[in-house]
């Protein structure tokens, strides 16, 4: 049975029109715009050429600090989430009372908002910490935030306790998938314990872990809230990530121009590194 | 001897999975603790319960967040939004699924790819845009919303809709049904578990989103929660006896949330991450 041709963009049309007003064409005057002098909302754009690429790579130490510090912060994150998220995802899925309760728990701080964890967290770090300190006389709990090496901890603790009860949501629909055949199978040949779980488990977990690392890479370049209800970027702009860098380099500076070509380069470097990740655990997963 | 070893080992599992959960609660619970105490009892012993159970930083900081109004605008956004979003988007996606033509398959590449690119790529151009359109306002926010919302929600539906036999849809056309009475007669209802996953993931993300409201939002009556936050909290900064009851206050919402629905939100994040 054939339909109609204008049942097709009678449906199709108002997502369309929405999709096209809110992300396609400011995403291509975007990438032209990142080739102009353009000021502030409302402003003239000059074409300048490549000026604003040439700034960015020669000529602006913080952008540069922002990018180290966000691809460190990354390689932190993504790793300490996983790990966490996994080691959870296999605690609450053995049977012993209370592993829904627990599943629950883990799982909450996924749902507050970055900018309410993220004064929750200052809080925490600032006056819980510094107390608990004074209290026990331990100094490595006094001053966070204070500078770079506590702002880069605080974000990286803020971060695990965020994300990994959602990689474990995933590790756990995984972990159950895999049948209880195989398992006994694996243990009748010998393989408990760790040895299961490195040689028969693991293998078996790829999808789980492309599907779990793509997701935390992007947020974690990605992240904007919590930098700002944390350390705001400071001091000194010494914690201050990439997305953050973009937005004062717009809304503080007034570089609008500028901060689209950072924008373009952010997007280019999240893409590639996905595209490079999905396609090294892609080949990794294997047929049951 | 077996049996005695296995649990011992249930016991230690309990007990990490205790402290596991105890160490991701106590954020929240030293909050909660804090938010009852006066400030000089939070700078004399931070961990200490209060000495008297008082609501008196709850019923200032209700007032300095404006919470009714802020709840409310919070609430008429997501809501909106995310009706919105899941109209157009299974719609559309029903139409992407069963028109079988080059353009339809080409425009779900699009809106599938669309998720690559940062928000941070889209924002600058998107702001001066919308100014000129003059939607730097809550119907304008509303928009963006569908407008950002909808890739994903297509997504989502297709691969839905994809599994969905076409037969109930053919036999209503042989009836006399014509395209609407089928997709909302007939379609529609068959949706319903993905709509509700599309609803979670939607509405999560939208009551705790902070820059685009930012960005859109510029006049005070019209704030949402994540936004009033963040002014409130500048505004009291060293008042951590009023910023704590504001920050229990904004979170209520969301875990009383979280506590009816758990199953359907557990649900729709593992379907939504695994698309």
């Amino acid at each position: 049975m054939k339909k109609p041709k204008w049942g097709f963009w009678a449906f199709t049309g108002p997502a369309l029109f929405a999709f096209l007003i809110v992300q396609v064409i400011p995403t291509l005057m975007g990438i032209y715009y990142s080739f102009t002098d353009w000021s502030g909302v409302g402003a003239n754009k000059n074409f300048v050429g490549l000026k604003n690429y040439i700034t960015v790579f020669t000529n602006d130490p913080k952008f540069f600090h922002a990018f180290w510090f966000t691809f460190a912060f990354a390689i932190c994150a993504v790793i300490g989430i996983n790990v966490v998220g996994f080691a959870l995802a296999l605690l609450v899925t053995q049977k012993f009372r209370g592993a829904n309760l627990m599943r629950g728990i883990f799982f909450m701080p996924n749902l507050i908002g970055g900018i309410l964890l993220g004064f929750t967290w200052q809080f925490i770090f600032v006056q819980v910490f510094s107390a608990l300190g004074k209290t026990f006389g331990i100094p490595a709990l006094m001053g966070w935030l204070s500078n770079m090496q506590t702002g880069f901890a605080g974000l990286l603790i803020v971060q695990i306790w965020q994300l990994s009860g959602y990689m474990m949501i995933i590790y756990i629909a995984q972990l159950q998938s895999i049948p209880d055949s195989v398992l006994e199978a694996a243990s009748l040949d010998g393989a408990v314990g760790f040895a299961r779980l490195r040689t028969i488990v693991m293998p078996l977990m790829m999808p789980a872990f492309t599907i779990g690392l793509f997701l935390s890479i992007s947020n974690t370049f990605k992240l904007f809230d919590q930098n700002v209800a944390l350390t705001n970027g400071g001091p000194a702009n010494s914690t201050q990530m990439i997305a953050l860098n973009i937005y004062n380099t717009a809304f503080a500076e007034n570089s609008f121009g500028l901060a689209q070509s950072k924008a373009v380069i952010f997007m280019i470097v999240v893409a590639v590194i996905s595209l490079i990740q999905l396609n090294v655990t892609k080949s990794k997963e294997v047929e049951m | 001897m077996k049996t005695k070893k296995f649990s011992i080992g249930k016991l230690l599992l309990l007990l990490i999975g205790i402290i596991a959960a105890l160490l991701y609660l106590s954020p929240v619970l030293i909050l909660v603790n804090s938010s009852f105490k006066t400030l000089k009892e939070i700078y004399l012993n931070i961990l200490a319960l209060p000495e008297t159970l008082s609501f008196a930083n709850y019923s200032a900081a209700f007032a300095a967040l404006d919470f009714g109004q802020t709840f409310l605008n919070s609430v008429v956004i997501t809501v909106t939004s995310t009706i919105l979003i899941l109209l157009v988007s299974s719609m559309a996606a029903w139409a992407l699924a069963r028109y079988k033509t080059k353009t339809s398959k080409v425009l779900f590449m699009i809106f599938a790819s669309a998720q690559l690119i940062p928000f941070q790529c889209v924002m600058l151009p998107l702001v001066d845009f919308m100014d000129k359109l003059h939607l730097m306002n809550r119907p304008g926010l509303i928009f963006m919303y569908v407008g950002f919302g909808c890739s994903m929600s297509i997504v989502l539906f297709h691969g839905f809709i994809s599994n969905v036999p076409k037969e109930l849809e053919e036999a209503a056309t042989i009836d006399g049904c014509n395209l609407f009475q089928t997709f909302f007669k007939i379609v529609l209802p068959l949706l319903k578990t993905i709509l509700v996953t599309v609803a979670i993931l939607e509405v999560m993300w939208i009551w705790n989103d902070f820059l685009l409201p930012q960005l859109v939002i510029n006049k005070t009556g019209w704030q949402t929660l994540p936004l009033k936050t963040y002014l409130f909290f500048g505004q009291f900064t060293k008042k951590w006896d009023l910023a704590t009851a504001g920050l229990v206050l904004c979170m209520l919402p969301i875990v009383i949330f979280y506590l009816l629905c758990q199953k359907h939100i557990v649900k729709g994040v593992t379907e939504g991450a695994v698309k």
